[in-house]
């Protein structure tokens, strides 16, 4: 074990304090709180920097550092300590969730400055950064299992932040069964991996996956999927993140697109041992992202809530980052690229929302927004550059990232990579055609606002942190990908050189190409379709597939028919059940008992002669026993 | 004469007595009727000491003796206090605690 420069506890311990002590000092620490929340986020992220450096200036074998903090269960042979594992992979997660996590606390004090409640809010935002950062630094599934039930609790609780209002508190509840669904698939593959290994530290399955069956392997590599699903909102559990978006919007910016949603991919990530070695559940991968990327970019085209909008995109770029991974170790360490490039454009883009929907009143709506830009000129030029990330024109950080993954897809060979390689495109398209959506009818065109109040900029306090977010979103993707830094950085946890690529499909420049002649077509698109004046009400009479769209692609009927429908009614049966059956004989004991005490009581008579003349027939009665007995 | 017949009268005794402490109301007669009861049984005692030839029975009887003593004394008591709170003598009256 190597030192730290630093108690790496320190990285957990700290937000968890300060969230504890802001949640149990209540109201008096209203007017210092979330100064403390930002000074804890802040150390945090020093802490990771420091770390970084450290690691940095260390030879490549002894840069992970493993640190235990005591001994958690030890039943026999079974034994689990709480360690933290800082290792290259982590430390990327770890400066991405303290750094857009510091900035987004910043923020948050401008934007919930007229809320009563911020400093619970803060408190909040502080158990998420704990809860995720124990995530990334556990040594262990089990270990990483509750940073993912924490992240899981921080994420219901900031959901339903406004939870005074039911349709709000219903979104929490959502958010939170359809992550169950997600954590049972984790619990699922921490008990297939113990039962097979006897372990359940990463370091230990890997040394031991050779030992283990394909069969085994693929299961353990379906349930993680299937935590992922829940966790990234991917299909079929992608339905909950759209509702998400009820909780404040430096939420959805922080835990809804930047950090937890990306939890997935990290799982998936860290246990690329396992998904290397049973093809069955890397192909389910691939699907499953497929899927997802697209399905969440149709779903974008058609959202006139302009969080729900970057929600679907959302849901589609992880959806890029799921498929990465699935197309083995090249693969890992694009998708870690695209998630930290991600990180930074839609966390600015989101932020950018809530600036405009501070300047205009909470207004959700795109189609009561429009030319907004000139009136907002920061946060215009902001969204703007985040818009350029995400559609991936060159050289914004989109472009390296996604482009890398769209190359890898069509590299992955044969038909099934000329498939992925078009999905991918494919997506991309839809990718550029939606955002230049939203970037049309929120800052140019008409105003349609429906009221004479001209939008203000915000204040500088939130307009800081979409600054230093805008500039991650414009440079990231070039110092990740200079010179394949974060591919070589990332070597020693996913191997990524240890199959390269033997033949290409095609060259590197001819996807750049290809990559942005689709987005130069979605952009065409939009702008053909949305520029100049719009109506401020939705069109109604629209294509089948634009309906189907605002409906989430049917994923919430489909879940409300298939499983919620069945289970309430199976639920009130059981019910009947319980009281006819259950209830019934319980009660039936009872009624008997009764009837019987009041028959018996009525000997209670409290005349001293029946009391006597029962005493007489018992004592005959027992002589008439001893003597028939006797003889 | 049979010894036999000194059980015979215990038994007439003793069935006397249960009778009487099953029919009748009156509480000083109940009383009796237990005396008797216990008399009845005092000379089944002594008799079967007799038939054994040894001094057990005689010394129970003794006993019982001793404890329908006392039970007199308490017994007599109650009666009496009955009587004086009920201007009663009769056993049923004295039911309240029934139920």
């Amino acid at each position: 074990m190597m030192q730290t420069s630093v108690n790496l506890a320190w990285l957990i311990a700290l937000p968890l304090f300060s969230s504890a002590i802001l949640l149990l000092i209540g109201r008096r620490a209203n007017s210092w709180g979330h100064v403390m929340a930002c000074i804890v986020s802040a150390s945090t992220f020093t802490i990771g920097l420091v770390e970084f450096f450290a690691m940095q200036s260390r030879s490549e074998e002894n840069r992970a550092v493993t640190q235990k903090l005591f001994t958690w269960i030890s039943v026999g042979s079974f034994n689990v300590d709480a360690a933290l594992l800082l290792d290259q992979l982590s430390i990327c997660f770890v400066l991405l969730i303290t750094g857009v996590g510091t900035l987004i606390h910043v923020y948050s004090i401008a934007y919930m400055s007229h809320d009563l409640d911020r400093r619970r809010f803060f408190a909040y935002l502080n158990l998420f950064i704990a809860a995720m950062l124990l995530l990334v630094l556990g040594d262990s599934y089990l270990n990483l299992y509750v940073g993912w039930e924490g992240v899981g609790l921080a994420s219901y609780l900031l959901i339903g932040f406004w939870n005074q209002k039911p349709a709000y508190a219903t979104a929490a509840k959502k958010a939170f069964v359809a992550n169950r669904v997600g954590d049972v698939g984790l619990s699922l593959a921490i008990m297939i991996a113990f039962a097979t290994f006897g372990e359940v530290s990463f370091s230990g399955i890997k040394e031991q996956t050779e030992l283990a069956s394909t069969t085994q392997l693929t299961a353990i590599g379906l349930m993680l999927l299937l935590a992922a699903c829940g966790k990234s909102a991917q299909f079929p559990l992608q339905s909950w993140l759209g509702d998400a978006m009820a909780g404040p919007t430096p939420v959805s910016a922080l835990i809804h697109a930047a950090t937890m949603v990306t939890a997935g991919v990290y799982l998936i990530t860290r246990s690329n041992f396992i998904f290397d070695a049973a093809p069955t559940a890397q192909l389910m991968v691939i699907i499953v992202g497929g899927i997802t990327l697209l399905f969440g970019a149709i779903i974008g085209t058609a959202k006139d809530d302009i969080k729900k909008a970057l929600a679907a995109s959302t849901m589609s770029q992880i959806g890029y980052m799921i498929l990465a991974t699935g197309l083995g170790p090249i693969g890992y360490a694009f998708a870690i690229m695209h998630l930290l490039t991600h990180g930074f454009f839609k966390a600015s883009m989101f932020l950018g929302a809530g600036s405009v929907m501070h300047g205009m009143k909470d207004e959700v709506n795109m189609r009561r927004y429009g030319g907004i830009g000139k009136f907002m000129p920061i946060t215009f030029l902001t969204f703007g550059l985040g818009y350029l990330a995400i559609i991936g024109v060159p050289p914004f950080a989109g472009f390296y990232s996604k482009d890398k993954i769209i190359e890898t897809a069509f590299n992955a060979g044969g038909s099934k990579g000329l498939l992925l390689g078009i999905a991918t495109l494919l997506g991309a398209m839809i990718t550029a055609f939606y955002m230049t959506r939203v970037v049309l009818l929120t800052f140019f065109g008409n105003e349609r606002w429906g009221h004479k109040d001209e939008p203000a900029e915000s204040p500088a306090l939130m307009l800081i942190p979409i600054g230093l977010l805008s500039v991650g979103s414009v440079v990231s993707g070039f110092f990740l990908a200079r010179g394949e830094a974060l591919v070589h950085w990332l070597e020693p946890v996913v191997n990524p050189l240890k199959e390269h690529h033997s033949e290409e499909f095609l060259s590197p420049i001819i996807v750049s190409l290809l990559t942005i002649t689709a987005v130069i077509i979605g952009v065409a698109i939009a702008v053909n379709k949305y520029r100049g004046a719009q109506a401020d009400l939705a069109p109604e009479k629209v294509s089948i597939l634009t309906a189907a769209a605002r409906k989430d692609l049917f994923q919430d009927s489909l879940n409300e028919a298939a499983f919620m429908r069945p289970g309430q009614s199976l639920v009130s049966r059981l019910l009947k059940i319980d009281y006819l059956v259950i209830d019934g004989l319980v009660r039936a004991v009872g009624s008997v008992s009764v009837t019987a005490a009041n028959r018996v009581r009525t000997l209670q008579n409290g005349y001293v002669r029946s009391y006597a003349l029962m005493m007489v027939i018992g004592a005959l009665a027992l002589i008439a026993v001893i003597w028939s007995v006797s003889a | 004469m049979d010894i036999a017949n000194y059980l015979y009268l215990s038994a007439i005794l003793f069935t006397i007595g249960a009778i009487g402490v099953v029919v009748r109301r009156n509480s000083i007669v109940v009383f009796m009727c237990i005396e008797l009861m216990l008399n009845a049984a005092n000379l089944a005692f002594v008799t079967f000491a007799r038939i054994n030839s040894n001094l057990e029975g005689q010394v129970v009887a003794f006993f019982t003796m001793v404890v329908a003593a006392c039970e007199v004394v308490v017994g007599l008591a109650i009666i009496v206090t009955i009587y004086r709170s009920r201007r009663s003598a009769s056993i049923d009256d004295a039911s309240l605690l029934k139920r």
